[in-house]
């Protein structure tokens, strides 16, 4: 196995008995990169070799010191392109910001930055997020290293991709769960607050957070210890420590009450899609495990919920593009109407143009209380129904998705597609998620999706890990080819 | 000037910044007058996955507010975005208060023809002050660019909102005045109308007397001085009782006040108004605020006007007219204080402050805080005139030149040459000689015409150059023409 392939806690464990180096890892990370990227298409901007190889050797330094270094340290990773980093072009994907460079880092970036961790690159994403297939990017669509044809999902994909295609061997991202399932790797989205939002340059804010796309469900672990965590810059992160997730990860879930939520269920695009995640929570009622059906009843009103709260805060949070400070500008204009104008219309893509119309609909006078309000009120009915499955359960699976990846070019219209289905609730609850493989369906992976009650992280993190333990999905390759489904 | 068929009916809108150190989402400096955009950070800029972060002490400073207008303190208060494109806003949204503001329902009281009315505040809330303009002409319609300044954007706001309890543009300045007072009184806030730290808006409607019904509503922007207040209303109201004598429809729209010109003149209409879309900000947790927060802040106010003008009344006897006037300026009351500490005869301090030392100030528009006559030397010079050094009259020369060139009474009095003239020998050989040189005035005087007296002392006074001590002359005198 190469050492692009490894886990992070494979790796860890190579550098400190010094049978590797953490220059060795990031040239054959890079090597790899080299490789695939032309097929992929994961990232928007690849860090300088020598900048990312002096990174590695400045933690080869430390081990041969015999300086402790922590478990991320030396690894090659790369940062979805809506986490500032400073100095370095974030772009959103979006035209409006190809040229930003934020003069700051995110708090995950500074996170990652004090464990070491080597940065290889930015990751391509839906424009400002908005959009479940990567497909909205300014730059280019990034291609499902599982069949070049498919979309590796969204609005994070190219984290995901980086990942599936060892181009990265983790990366961090926002609305990463679709997306790994589509790619078959591991994605936490956490309990909001979990991880800090400054320098996160989302489209919404009540509805993001930062995640880890790893490997396996161990190194999910390991990356979200180290981004987790109060940040007094960001008054929506929670106070309070940080548990060390890798210590729960016993992959004893005996006794462990799962619920199967109904609501979750019959609307496949694939019924093997249902299959793949039955015989995943079969393998965990082995396990020990009690499962029972579930009712979620307020999940048909998520999606409306979430799409008009979404649009509403994108066109909050997206006003602040119109040329004046930085990002594009569109010059030779008579006024500073013509100036916002015309830099809004060139500067965003289609689909952002239609979240910022909506959300500017939603929240006007006369609607807001039709649409944004009652939107809010479903929020809280949304909440109400997981909190009363947590009383009796003490993690909910499903589907992560209703069906695999599906072609390029063929499902535009995000708010329809239905990708989301499963992935959105979490967020509009504001609880974690984790997404793993559980099978292959007609050569694609299917992802399993666990959630659990607010700052629960580390259960479900040991239950997917009980899961991968014991039988679950193997560490299949991609094939990085154009044939498939 | 209110037509008495018509009845006025204003609210006003003032804005006053905050006298926090640091911004209200930022830690940025609130300083007055740095370089341009050299107190700004990610933040402030409105730049990408910032966040706003609420600095505490303009929770303080919106609660002492409150309470020192008589307010009730919201226990759940929260931050609402305003949304309009503008480019002294970096995030084309202010953060501001919509329908949960910290503060409501509160008055404070106005002394009108010697009478006290009781005006309404509706609330109080906090927000963000958006950045400044420069245009690169003479005005915005000349210029053919503009530059922002951001070193204002994020400052901390107070916005009162009165009810529409005034009914004249005087009543509109004594409130303003009173705001101003107690706001001051409260240490919020500096409130240099000239810097543009307190900043008022008006609404105003004029209605046939009785009316049930409100006349249609303008709101004047941009009154930025009492007198641009009192002027803007004065002309307001006169522009809508003529429309109305005329039978003339007025629009409900916005004005601004053109100071040089004298007038107001139309900005928008209610057509051409914006939408704000104010919605709860999501980056933003909401305001929990205990009572034992509030209780811990009204433990510490500080004394306000109408607290601190009772008690001048009530420990040094001052009439409520002298009390009144030297309670209205915070910097006047604690100067007032700081005599009376040194030198206990009220009334006599509150004499010299409202007569010389106020006139002065005025003549010069001097802050009292800049005045060069510190408490310590009136204080000096009264006791000089106690002394009998010098007289009252030559006590306002003395005065004076304190005032301007801030040197000691006692200084003065000896470079001039102003002591008091004390010796009998010297002012009754002065006496004799006015007596000699009026025989008409002694004539008089011997024959029953008491005025002339006063003729004969003001002729010695004059003759010694005012040095000669008053009570003395007076009393030689008589005692000679007897």
């Amino acid at each position: 196995m190469s050492l692009y392939e490894k886990t992070i806690h494979e790796l860890h464990g190579m550098l400190i008995k010094k049978e590797i180096s953490a220059e060795e890892l990031t040239k054959d990370v890079l090597a790899r990169m080299d490789q695939v990227e032309d097929k992929v298409k994961s990232f928007v901007f690849r860090e300088e070799k020598e900048k990312a190889i002096a990174q590695a050797k400045g933690v080869d330094e430390k081990i041969s010191r015999g300086e402790k270094v922590g478990p991320l340290a030396g690894i090659p990773m790369a940062y979805n392109d809506n986490i500032c980093t400073k100095g370095i072009r974030t772009t959103c994907s979006s035209k409006m910001l190809a040229d930003f460079v934020p003069p700051y880092d995110a708090f995950v970036a500074e996170k990652i930055g004090e464990a070491q961790s080597v940065f290889i690159g930015k990751t391509n994403m839906d424009e400002f997020g908005i959009g479940s297939s990567t497909e909205s990017s300014f730059f280019y669509p990034t291609r499902n290293p599982w069949n070049l044809n498919l979309v590796p999902g969204g609005s994070g994909g190219g984290a995901a991709a980086a990942v599936a295609a060892d181009e990265a061997v983790f990366a961090l991202g926002s609305d990463i769960l679709n997306p790994a399932a589509f790619c078959g790797v591991v994605a936490m989205k956490p309990t909001y607050g979990r991880v800090s939002r400054y320098g996160l340059a989302g489209s919404t804010s009540s509805l993001e957070q930062v995640g880890p796309v790893t490997k396996d469900v161990t190194d999910c672990a390991l990356v979200l210890g180290a981004i987790a965590g109060h940040d007094p810059k960001d008054s929506t992160s929670a106070p309070g420590d940080v548990p060390r997730y890798d210590e729960f990860l016993t992959g004893d879930i005996k006794g462990m009450h799962i619920g199967i939520p109904k609501e979750y269920f019959g609307n496949e695009f694939d019924p093997e899609v249902k299959d793949a995640v039955l015989s995943a929570v079969k393998k965990m009622e082995e396990l020990g495990a009690h499962v029972d059906e579930v009712s979620l009843p307020h999940t048909p009103y998520v999606m409306s919920a979430y799409h008009v709260i979404a649009a509403a805060e994108a066109s909050s949070v997206l006003a602040r593009y119109e040329g004046v400070r930085y990002g594009y500008r569109r010059e030779d204009v008579p006024d500073i109407e013509a100036l916002y104008r015309t830099t809004r219309t060139e500067g965003f893509g289609p689909a952002v143009k239609r979240r910022i119309i909506l959300g500017t609909y939603f929240l006007s006078s006369g609607q807001i209380d039709v649409y944004y309000k009652k939107a809010l009120q479903t929020r809280t009915l949304v909440k109400e129904d997981f909190d009363r499955a947590f009383e009796k359960y003490d993690l909910l699976v499903s589907p992560t998705c209703p069906g695999t990846a599906f072609p390029l070019g063929t499902q535009a219209d995000d708010i329809l597609n239905g990708t989301g289905l499963y992935t959105v609730p979490p967020c509009v609850a504001g609880i974690p998620a984790i997404s793993l493989p559980c099978g292959l369906v007609q050569g694609l992976p299917v992802g399993l999706q666990i959630m659990g009650p607010a700052f629960a992280e580390e259960k479900i993190l040991n239950a997917a890990f009980a899961y991968q333990q014991r039988g679950g999905f193997p560490r299949i390759k991609p094939s990085l080819s154009g044939e498939g489904k | 000037m209110t037509d008495s068929k018509y009845e006025v009916v204003i609210g006003l809108e003032v804005h006053t910044e905050l006298k926090t150190n640091t911004k209200i989402f930022c830690s940025c400096s609130t300083e007055f007058g740095g370089e341009p955009n050299t107190h700004v950070c990610p933040g402030c800029l409105g730049m990408p996955g910032v966040l706003p972060v609420l600095n505490k002490r303009v929770v303080d400073f919106a609660i002492m507010a409150g309470l020192a207008l008589n307010c009730q303190i919201a226990e759940f208060s929260k931050f609402d975005r305003k949304h309009y494109f503008y480019p002294d806003l970096p995030t084309s949204y202010q953060i501001s208060q919509f329908d949960q503001p910290i503060c409501k329902n509160g008055y404070l009281e106005i002394d009108i023809n010697g009478e006290q009315k009781r005006i309404g505040i509706n609330r109080i809330h906090m927000e963000e002050d958006a950045s400044k303009l420069v245009h690169g002409g003479a005005s915005i319609a000349t210029s053919s660019y503009s530059l922002v300044d951001y070193n204002r954007g994020g400052v901390p706001l107070l916005e009162i909102v009165s009810e529409p309890d005034i009914r004249s543009p005087e009543e509109a300045r004594a409130y303003l005045e009173k705001l101003k007072s107690i706001l001051e009184y409260t240490e919020v806030s500096d409130c240099k109308m000239q810097e543009g730290s307190l900043r008022c808006d008006a609404n105003v409607s004029v209605m046939p007397k009785g009316s049930k019904e409100f006349g249609t509503r303008v709101e004047i922007k941009n009154l930025n001085s009492f007198r641009a207040l009192k002027k803007a209303l004065e002309y307001e109201v006169m522009r809508h009782i003529q429309a109305l004598e005329e039978g003339e429809p007025l629009i409900q729209e916005t004005r601004t006040w053109d100071e040089n010109k004298g007038i107001t003149l139309s900005m928008r209409t209610k057509e051409e108004a914006h939408d704000y879309r104010y919605f709860p900000d999501p980056d933003l947790v909401p305001v929990i605020i205990s009572r034992e927060w509030v209780e811990e802040i009204r433990r510490n106010l500080p004394e306000l006007p109408q607290a601190r003008k009772e008690r001048f009344m009530r420990e040094y006897g001052l009439p409520a007219y002298d009390a009144s006037i030297i309670t209205s300026s915070k910097a006047l009351a604690e100067y007032f204080d700081a005599c009376v500490a040194l030198y206990p005869e009220a009334k006599t301090v509150s004499n010299w402050l409202m007569g010389d030392l106020i006139r002065s100030l005025n003549a010069e528009d001097q802050d009292i805080r800049d005045c060069r006559i510190r408490p310590e030397m009136l204080v000096e010079m009264l006791r000089l005139i106690d002394n009998k050094t010098i007289s009252g009259k030559i006590a306002k020369t003395v005065f004076e030149e304190m005032f301007q060139s801030g040197k000691k009474p006692a200084d003065i009095v000896k470079e001039k040459g102003l002591v008091q003239i004390t010796d009998q020998g010297e002012i009754e050989a002065m006496v004799d000689q006015v007596i000699e040189a009026n025989p008409k005035s002694v004539e008089d005087f011997k024959s029953g015409k008491e005025k002339a007296i006063g003729f004969l002392v003001g002729q010695v006074m004059k003759l010694s150059k005012g040095k000669a001590n008053p009570n003395m002359v007076n009393e030689l005198l008589r005692k000679k023409l007897k």
